[in-house]
């Protein structure tokens, strides 16, 4: 067995760090050039206590996110919103010290070629990358690519994942695993899925690279329940429809404390 | 290797550099069923004969192959129709839908999840859900159920769901987008009856070996070889299954696109739905929207084995506009006495181009598919008398 820190990027490195301190984790999303001070929310979101942060490329055919997903990506492509400029964007930006990751669909990617693309998250200062459209098995040219790069290529895992296969992702996965915790889209939930925590039981049982659940995490309690399974989670839909119904960098700032005290609270409880 | 020429796809679903299973991991599991299911079905004699039994008595196969006499003459050419419109339900897709439903059946499925354009894919399966006892949910954008309004009410007459997409053009690229996403909660209980040759590994080279009674058929309807095999070609699956048939002949083969929705004669390599293929795309990679007065090619991409045949050189791929389309239904509907889909008007529509300009020598056969009848575009063609 390879030793799983070598040939880890600055993602992962950062995320096992924290975890290994005790810390939940925090991976908010937002949608690169939703509004035209985008950049904003990022460091509202640092501010927040994110330990890493997702910035979405947005495609024109977001075929596994819900609707508000699809409505931040057509409103940042209405106000033109490109690879290269958010890209550029971020490349004037201070250090936020967090990572950033930037997810997108496959066809961004090879729109540049994945070596050009991953040499250009780097030259912006992203070091990791999720493309929920790019199963593992298809994942060859991209992830070699990325570790030549430095970039960490998160692989997602899906609770219809059968057991021999979860290994694999976990195994050539970078920066953390995502664990998708329901089977649908992005969006917003009521409650967190009954498939989350043995999705996250059953990755655990094969790595001890971070996890993270994502998709339909939305409140605090779901947070704090998310955290007793995993190493943290990713917000997305529950962040991007209160900046599309209007929500500052400040508001957003203060519903993201309310996250990160669930996941503080719920790491000081006895377990 | 492929040495078939359309045989088997390679490894991990590909033809050439296209193809592929790039579906969210939510679903990957769920190809892989399908492909296994599949693969033992179609070397199963009993399932083949089942599906024999369904195509002759209830889609009423063999469709005749009618040598269009008075058209021929006017253009200067031999000309054969393969007459898809006469299957059951108006079009070629009752051929692919029937193997899907049977699929579905044998996977223990209790619902078949559809896109459709035109409606006449969802009308299919619309139809093959109430002939094996099960339901169906078919996603059309807004703007194909107002123009295929008449398909939208025959899928309702046959207890399917209609769930119309208001998204982007609100067309069979967001219709598809929007099926994919319902399948991803919805894989336990439904399968996804992929209306052509897109989508991810199998459903490329499943629906075309579905498909491929049409040019199995025609061949042996034939005797010997045209010169031309010609086909509209929107995703591609009627082309695929004609051009299956004739695809180890000299016969030229000829897709014709949508001027407006051309993947195969103007796409740029790219991925979406779950393949590799190509897809007319901007600047930035994001996917340009299709515009076609025909609804089952207004899609802007095509299928990866097309994007193969034309790398290949083995098939090319022509665009005729909305124009050419629409007067191509009024020529074959006074010379024959067939209205034909506006789709297969755009088969047509090449041939009548190509015999005027002398690309089809004088006396050269051709034979075409004639994928489905224009009852449901009535609306559109009524603006042309
Ligand atoms: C009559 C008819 N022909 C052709 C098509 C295009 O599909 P394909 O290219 O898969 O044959 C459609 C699609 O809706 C159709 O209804």
């Amino acid at each position: 067995m390879t030793n799983p820190t070598l040939a880890v990027g600055a993602v992962e490195h950062h995320l096992r760090e924290r975890r290994d301190a005790g810390r939940g984790l925090f991976m908010p999303y937002v949608t690169g050039c939703v509004t035209p001070n985008w950049t904003d929310y990022l460091r509202a979101f640092a501010d927040a206590g994110a330990d890493a942060i997702e910035i979405g490329l947005p495609f024109s055919d977001p075929t596994l996110d819900g609707v508000t997903i699809q409505q931040a990506s057509d409103t940042a492509l209405a106000r033109g919103a490109s690879t290269r400029r958010i890209l550029a964007d971020l490349s004037g930006l201070p250090d936020l010290g967090v990572p950033l990751v930037a997810s997108t669909y496959y066809n961004l990617v090879l729109h540049d070629g994945p070596e050009a693309f991953c040499a250009a998250l780097r030259r912006a200062g992203v070091d990791g990358l999720i493309v929920p459209d790019l199963p593992v098995h298809e994942a060859d040219e991209l992830a070699d690519m990325a570790a030549a790069t430095g970039v960490d290529l998160a692989l997602l895992a899906s609770p219809a994942t059968p057991e021999p296969r979860l290994a694999e992702i976990a195994d050539r996965s970078r920066g953390f695993v995502y664990a998708v915790s329901l089977m649908g889209t992005t969006g917003e939930q009521t409650a967190l899925a009954a498939s989350a925590a043995q999705l996250t039981r059953r990755i655990r049982r094969v790595t001890d690279r971070p996890v993270l659940l994502g998709f339909g995490i939305s409140t605090p309690d779901q947070a704090r329940e998310a955290r007793r399974h995993a190493d943290g989670v990713v917000v997305g839909a529950a962040v991007m429809r209160r900046v599309l119904d209007g929500a500052g960098p400040d508001d957003v700032r203060a519903f993201l404390a309310t996250l990160r005290r669930a996941l503080d609270q719920e790491c000081d409880a006895p377990r | 290797m492929q040495d078939v020429m359309m045989g088997e796809p390679q490894a991990r679903g590909r033809f050439g550099e296209y193809g592929g299973r790039y579906a969210p991991e939510s679903l990957v599991e769920a190809c892989r069923q399908v492909e296994e299911t599949f693969r033992e079905a179609w070397a199963d004699p009993g399932f083949r004969a089942e599906l024999a039994r369904l195509l002759a008595l209830h889609a009423g196969r063999p469709t005749p192959l009618t040598p269009a006499l008075r058209l021929s003459e006017e253009l200067g050419v031999r000309l054969y129709l393969k007459r898809e419109d006469l299957a059951h339900t108006g079009s070629h897709k009752i051929n692919n839908v029937l193997g899907q439903a049977l699929l579905a059946t044998r996977m223990g499925r209790r619902r078949l999840i559809a896109e459709t354009g035109a409606g006449q894919h969802g009308v299919a399966t619309a139809t093959a859900a109430a002939l094996l006892g099960l339901e169906a949910t078919v996603f059309m954008g807004e703007r194909d159920i107002e123009r295929q309004a008449l398909n939208v009410v025959r899928m309702r007459l046959l207890g399917a769901e209609v769930v119309p997409v208001t998204t982007g053009s609100r067309t069979l690229k967001d219709a598809t987008s929007e099926a994919m996403r319902h399948w991803v909660s919805a894989t336990a209980d439904s399968h996804y009856c992929v209306g052509s040759v897109i989508g991810p590994d199998p459903y490329p080279w499943m629906v075309r070996e579905f498909q491929r009674v049409i040019g199995d058929e025609a061949r042996e309807q034939y005797s010997g070889v045209p010169d031309h095999v010609v086909a509209c070609v929107g995703g591609g699956s009627n082309a695929a299954g004609t051009f299956a048939g004739f695809a180890d002949t000299p016969a030229r083969l000829v897709g014709v696109e949508a001027e407006g929705g051309a993947g195969a004669a103007r796409g740029r390599p790219g991925v979406l739905h779950g393949c590799r293929s190509l897809f007319l795309q901007d600047d930035d990679g994001q996917i340009v929207e299709a515009h076609s007065i025909a609804a089952g090619l207004d899609y802007p991409g095509v299928g990866p084995e097309h994007a193969h045949l034309r790398d290949l050189g083995r098939a090319r791929y022509v665009t005729v506009t909305d124009d050419e389309a629409a007067r191509a239904v009024v020529q074959l509907a006074r010379t024959e006495g067939i209205v034909p889909a506006l789709e297969s008007a755009h088969a047509l529509a090449w041939v009548i181009r190509a015999a005027r300009d002398g690309e089809l020598p004088a006396g050269s056969t051709v034979l075409m598919t004639l994928s489905g009848r224009g009852d449901k575009d009535v609306s559109t063609l009524k603006e042309l008398l």
